[in-house]
């Protein structure tokens, strides 16, 4: 299979939790006014591909969504 | 045996006689019927992935006055029935309007800029740990001051208030209490906490009381009352949960030398270390309560409209199918799918906060006091019979 894992976030889901910023900090990060989920990178590089899957798998709000390559 | 339980109903909560969380035998499924002291009955889901499921779930409420609603401790009858700016107690869309103001206070970055605060707040407690002389009290001199004062230089609460709201907070949190004495304890924490948001409207500090009182109330986005329930809940939650962490984490820690010795030697595992804690000794053992807006189904178990569930976080935290040997405290184990935070749109605020406090608590008091050791056997450790798990003292040695 060829391609990219593309991240995709759902600020209106994000309760703020701040668990993919701390397990993701290179793809993830939080707005200063809101506290909610910003994407820093919706296709990052496969180094990061483990740290997000966990990111997803524990967002308690199930604000991440992966399309997997 | 399994007769008798297959066919009776578990009392629940199942009390906190020790480190090993009480689980009835619910059956290969893990989930099962309990009967609560309220005279109702509600499900229990014990297994991580229903667990999952459920507290991801739109189908519950967490709005403790709606029918049904499992309530697993009795309440007065004239209990005022508002759940005003309790977050924990409020679903979507003002849920989601009271939390987003409070997001930002408590982000990771924002809890960065605490840590040297937090830090010399570690160092002084120790200090004075030790000119308490031996054996001290490892809960009196540490595991509740740090947090607390964390959490009143957070809020704008003046720390030397502590008798006053720590007395109520443990009155409030205990299975004893009497229900009126709870009700008592809670509205002398909304008066005391009502006078003080006065204060602050008029003096405004650099503190999240003052922020919110300026920034909320003042527009118009945030009643005061609202501010006053919210206050109550941080204060409260701010400083039981961590404390109770600290001091039965330094009890785990001591009782696992080995891994104690590895932790001194290898301060990177500090991290780890803290997570694995966190699933193992899980704090908020009664689980989480909600109650079913509409018929649903968690697990593939029907779960008709206006029917109470639980969630028991301590069980799932110690599934075998996600933790291994999850009866065994093991700092190597990367416990990253624990839920002692619980799970959902409800999962704790302050979960950077109490990581920094934990992080930095464990790691200075290891590293301070090399020669920490309990002052008592395990077996004289008595442990607080409250909604939030802890020991009540740990005598200590160093």
């Amino acid at each position: 299979m060829s391609g990219r894992l593309r991240v995709a976030v759902d600020r209106d889901a994000c309760c703020g939790s701040g668990n993919c910023v701390r397990t993701a900090p290179e793809v993830f990060d939080q707005d200063e006014e809101l506290g909610l989920v910003v994407l820093r990178q919706p296709e990052p590089p496969e180094s990061e591909y483990d740290a997000v899957r966990e990111a997803a798998y524990n967002c308690p709000a199930a604000a991440i969504d992966l399309t997997e390559p | 045996m399994s007769d008798t339980l297959a066919t009776s109903v578990p009392t629940y909560p199942f009390g906190n006689a020790g480190l090993e969380p009480l689980l009835p035998d619910l059956g290969p499924d893990g989930v099962g019927r309990v009967q609560l002291p309220t005279g109702q009955q509600a499900w229990l889901f014990t297994r991580h992935e229903h667990l999952r499921e459920l507290l991801r779930s739109p189908d519950f409420s967490s709005d403790f006055t709606r029918p049904g609603f499992p309530l697993i401790r009795p309440m007065p009858e004239d209990m005022p029935r508002r759940p005003d700016g309790s977050l924990i107690r409020m679903d979507p869309p003002e849920h989601t309007k009271f939390r987003r103001m409070l997001t930002p206070e408590f982000m990771i970055k924002h809890i960065r800029t605490l840590e040297p605060l937090i830090r010399q707040t570690v160092v002084d407690a120790l200090d004075e740990l030790r000119a308490a002389g031996q054996p001290a009290d490892l809960v009196e001199h540490f595991a509740l001051p740090v947090p607390s004062m964390v959490i009143c230089h957070l809020l704008g609460v003046p720390y030397a208030d502590h008798d006053y709201f720590q007395e109520r907070s443990r009155i409030l949190l205990a299975w004893s209490s009497p229900p009126e004495q709870v009700r008592d304890a809670i509205e002398e924490m909304r008066e005391y906490l009502t006078r003080l948001i006065a204060v602050r409207r008029g003096e405004p500090g650099e503190d999240m009381i003052s922020r919110l009182a300026a920034e909320r109330v003042a527009t118009g986005e945030m009643t005061e009352e609202e501010l006053v329930g919210l206050s109550v809940l941080l204060l409260i939650a701010g400083h039981e949960t961590t404390s109770n962490m600290i001091g039965l984490s330094a009890l785990v820690l001591l009782e696992h030398p080995e891994q104690l010795r590895q932790l001194r030697e290898r301060p990177e595992l500090i991290d780890d270390t803290v997570e694995e804690l966190l699933r193992y000794l899980t704090i908020v053992r009664t689980g989480l309560t909600r109650v079913a807006t509409a018929d649903t189904a968690v697990g593939g178990h029907p779960i008709a409209a206006g029917e109470g569930v639980i969630a028991l976080l301590s069980a799932a935290n110690r599934d075998a199918a996600v933790f291994p040997d999850g009866d065994a405290f093991d700092l190597h184990r990367g416990s990253h799918q624990h839920m002692a935070f619980g799970f959902g749109i409800h999962q704790c605020i302050g979960q950077p906060l109490a990581r920094a406090e934990l992080r930095i608590a464990l790691s200075e008091m290891i590293t301070r006091l090399p020669g920490l050791a309990l002052a008592v056997t395990p077996d004289q450790v008595r442990y607080r019979d409250a909604v939030v798990f802890g020991v009540q003292r740990l005598p200590v040695t160093w």
